[in-house]
């Protein structure tokens, strides 16, 4: 399953480690809506890492759409929290 | 997937459906979505030159303030040695401001250079998937019927799509970050302009309220410590107990000599000697008219 980590690109992971993911991603959640900033941060540094350490990087030259996107690395707290609410991080 | 990935996948992926229905015949798909692609290619290089250019300010700016640094010492050490305290400590409270600057401005150079290494792969990694692309393109146009096209069309589109929509956000992220700094600079710009560093033999006569800022904004240990540390250097008692020692200190380092100091050369005209500087008093200042 390819998992993009935005502004970074796209790893190719397997599917028995999406349990894993899926869990980080929710702790990621919890944190940011209890403000915890610096929790998150930690937990959001995991996911990505996740990621990149159990994922294989997808060649350039490859043409896939992704089957998870995550937000870019540098995600901060208030962008998270934004990402829930409204027009989230993209422009336009 | 709920969560921060699910939410984020919906994004983009709506923003890719958006491009798409752009056109409704395949091959018309193919060229508009070709023709976006060049189009940010060129963003990205237009972003990455943005990028290069507020860090050269910077660093251009971090010069000037280096320059500032060992002038205010020169001309610290001159007042010290002249016998003039408080210039001396006016000197000192300069530098002390111009070197927190330096340091903010190291970091944001370090970061304009991340940001700039990111966007340029992104740049490369953009221009291969649009190769990717365009040679599909072809292949679908020649090989496939309406139907199948269609198909194939929509895999290639949404694979490319997806690293627009990337290239997007990570160029938007760099010149937000790069649009903070361009502010932060120009605050600076109007504080070099108020003469907060400027040479202290240029100053006029409304500096006692910069003097009294800059009190404020500079850490007064930090300014004691330089002032008994240049005492020590220069063999003179006082300052704190460190100060007795006299010429225990590093004697090699920099020997304050007396008169003008190479700090000088810079400035529109030579700076006269110490002992004319008179310390900051309303109409008492050479620079006055």
């Amino acid at each position: 399953m390819i998992v993009r980590i935005a502004t970074e690109g796209q790893y190719d992971v397997a599917e028995g480690d999406v349990a894993a993911l899926n869990e980080l991603d929710n702790a990621a959640v919890a944190a940011c809506e209890a403000g915890d900033g610096s929790a998150f941060a930690a937990v959001y540094a995991q996911l990505v890492e996740f990621v990149r350490s159990n994922g294989h990087k997808v060649d350039d030259d490859e043409l896939h759409g992704s089957d998870i996107i995550l937000p870019p690395p540098d995600l901060s707290v208030e962008e998270a929290r934004k990402a829930f609410q409204g027009e989230g991080l993209i422009p336009g | 997937m709920p969560g921060l990935s699910g939410r984020m996948s919906t994004v983009v992926k709506s923003k890719i459906s958006k491009l798409l229905d752009k056109a409704e015949d395949p091959s018309e798909t193919l060229e508009y979505s070709y023709q976006k692609q060049m189009e940010l290619l060129q963003n990205v290089k237009k972003g990455i030159a943005d990028v290069v250019t507020s860090k050269k300010r910077l660093q251009l700016q971090e010069q000037k303030l280096q320059q500032q640094v060992v002038k205010l010492d020169t001309q610290a050490r001159q007042a010290l040695a002249g016998g003039n305290e408080e210039l001396a400590r006016t000197a000192l409270e300069r530098k002390n401001v111009a070197q927190t600057e330096l340091q903010s401005l190291d970091a944001q150079i370090a970061e304009l250079e991340q940001q700039q290494e990111q966007l340029t792969a992104s740049e490369q990694k953009l221009r291969a998937k649009i190769e990717q692309f365009r040679s599909k393109k072809e292949v679908i146009k020649a090989q496939y019927s309406a139907a199948e096209a269609q198909v194939k069309i929509g895999e290639a589109a949404t694979g490319v799509g997806e690293e627009m929509a990337d290239v997007g956000l990570a160029m938007q992220r760099a010149l937000d970050k790069t649009e903070n700094m361009r502010s932060r600079a120009s605050a600076m710009q109007e504080l070099e302009a108020s003469g907060t560093f400027d040479d202290l033999t240029t100053l006029g006569p409304g500096e006692d309220d910069i003097d009294r800022q800059l009190r404020q904004l500079s850490s007064g240990s930090q300014v004691d410590d330089d002032l008994s540390k240049m005492k020590a250097e220069l063999g003179m008692p006082g300052g704190d107990g460190q100060g007795e020692l006299g010429a225990g200190s590093e004697p090699s380092e920099d020997p304050a000599a007396p008169g003008p100091g190479p700090g000088a050369t810079s400035a529109p005209d030579p700076a006269p000697p110490v002992s004319d500087l008179e310390p900051p008093a309303p109409g008492a200042g050479q620079g006055a008219p």
